[in-house]
């Protein structure tokens, strides 16, 4: 190994055609294998200002060479013919765009965990199904033991033998299901910290709805409460004006909409205004250039020997303009 | 068939006057006798008032078409133009594009309007505005969006969209089974 070193290096010393791989002043370049980044930096700024070009190739060459000899130093592998290094850890870490996420709320069984020390279990993704003999998905699609696809259920001893027990099972899963939506529901709003109505205050309301309604006129005569407000689950009918009704009336009201829509829009054309603006600063700076180019060589001199007393120009305040001075 | 609402009559409204401004009065106010909107089906109709009596006599299914047709609310609650509200719109039109010969038949087959197409152009029309569209014989052919303002159409290239095609009269031949 050693001799096949000192060969290569002898004919990269004596060789003159091919470039070396030495770096002059190789400590003082940073690397950072990990971002594949290396800096270098200019130290002499007189010949950096006389000859700009050649300095910025030499220093940029000085930086990449490093950086590639450096990259050789790591341990190589050869997977597939192809050489790869493992780029090491990144020494210059660049802050992150985005702030740091906030943690999630704990839900109320978390909570609740986390308070007697209750810890997960893993179970496995997939099970043993004994009805086929193979491993399957514990749950979703084509599990294994999946309690819907069964053509036959038995009775229980003690059930009624009428009822359907298929039925059964879905109710139950469908309530499960709204159950589990109504703790979720429940989770986000003690996060958000807003109270929210109670399942059974939401019920009981629902039921006096009904119920006011619940008469032989349909709660026409119901009594209502001092104060009491409109349920919010009872509908609301849509109601349109007839059809042939009072059409002088309608016309005048179409007549009023339109005047108010009217002011609404705006009378001048902003884009317009803003034009004509500025278009008339950029006129007045103009003159206002022009005017004080025009004041002549001699008045300058003169000006100054007067010292104190202003030139006055027509502006400021119009109605306090030439009055200023009583 | 039923009045508009105060909502609906206020997006129909704006967009009337994106094309005709406040003239839409004279659609209302009217010497000749008193005309209403009226909704059906979606549909906005334009009519007199014996027309409406008339037509309130059949029934609601049965009914196809009255007076004349201003437009449909969409199902997201905005309002369309359609073809047969051009007689209406046509005599009070702010803002009118002229076409050139050459790019009439082009429109009326429902292209948009290219610059090269454009004959004329209503002065200080503003980007986005309803514009009518007429042939160079002031017969007006549909009706659009102006995509460029008045100013902007005269340094563009000859390919640029100038007016966006919304409805032209090749539409009572191309539609004939849904047009009411």
């Amino acid at each position: 190994m050693a001799s096949k070193q000192t060969v290569v290096d002898s004919i990269l010393t004596t060789s003159p055609s091919i470039p070396s791989t030495t770096v002059e002043n190789a400590a003082l370049i940073d690397i950072d294998e990990g971002l594949l980044m290396s800096s270098n930096v200019v130290h002499d700024l007189k010949e950096f200002r006389q000859n700009t070009e050649t300095v910025l190739k030499r220093i940029s060459r000085d930086a990449t060479q490093v950086l590639f000899n450096s990259l050789w130093q790591l341990p190589v592998e050869q997977v597939e013919g192809n050489y790869l290094i493992t780029l090491p850890e990144i020494k210059m870490w660049l802050p992150r765009e985005k702030p740091v996420p906030k943690k999630k709320p704990l839900t109320k069984w978390q909570e609740y965990a986390k308070g007697k020390g209750i810890l997960n279990k893993k179970k496995s993704r997939k099970v043993y199904d004994e009805a086929s003999g193979e491993y399957k998905p514990r749950w979703g699609y084509k599990r294994a033991n999946d309690d819907t696809k069964q053509w036959l259920i038995e009775v229980p001893a003690n059930a009624d033998p009428f009822e359907d027990q298929f039925a059964k099972r879905q109710t139950a899963k469908k309530e499960r299901v709204a159950k589990n939506e109504l703790h979720r529901l429940r989770n986000i709003a003690r996060a958000q910290k807003v109270k929210a109505p109670s399942f059974n205050s939401m019920l009981t309301l629902k039921a006096l709805a009904v119920a006011h309604k619940s008469t032989a006129s349909i709660g026409k005569f119901t009594e209502k409460l001092p104060k009491e407000k409109p349920s919010k689950f009872t509908g609301k009918k849509r109601k349109f004006e007839p059809s042939i009704g009072n059409l002088m009336k309608e016309k005048e009201k179409h007549l009023q909409m339109l005047e108010i829509n009217a002011k609404k829009i705006p009378t001048i054309d902003v884009t317009k205004a803003t034009n004509r603006a500025l278009r008339e600063e950029e006129r007045s700076k103009t003159q206002e250039r022009r005017q004080s180019k025009k004041t002549p060589k001699k008045l300058r001199g003169k000006k100054a020997a007067l010292g104190g007393e202003k030139v006055r120009k027509g502006g400021g305040n119009k109605k306090t303009r030439g009055k200023r001075r009583l | 068939m039923r009045p508009l609402t105060q909502e609906e009559t206020n997006t129909f409204f704006d967009k009337l006057s994106k094309y005709i401004g406040e003239n839409i009065k004279l659609l209302i106010d009217r010497q000749d006798g008193t005309y209403c909107f009226r909704l059906h089906k979606d549909r906005v109709y334009y009519m007199s008032e014996e027309q409406l009596k008339i037509g309130s006599s059949a029934a609601g299914e049965c009914l196809v078409s009255i007076g004349s047709c201003f437009g449909k609310f969409t199902k997201s609650g905005k309002f369309h133009l359609h073809i047969t509200a051009l007689d209406y719109l046509a005599p009070y039109a702010k803002h009118k594009v002229w076409l050139k010969s050459s790019a009439e038949q082009q429109f009326l087959y429902g292209h948009h309007i290219m610059k090269s197409g454009l004959g004329r152009i209503t002065e200080s029309t503003e980007q986005y505005q309803g514009v009518i569209v007429y042939n160079m014989n002031d017969l007006p052919l549909g009706f659009g969006v102006a995509a460029k303002s008045t100013l902007a159409c005269r340094n563009c290239d000859p390919m640029t969209i100038v007016v966006f095609h919304q409805a032209d009269t090749g539409q009572y031949i191309r539609e004939e089974d849904t047009l009411t």
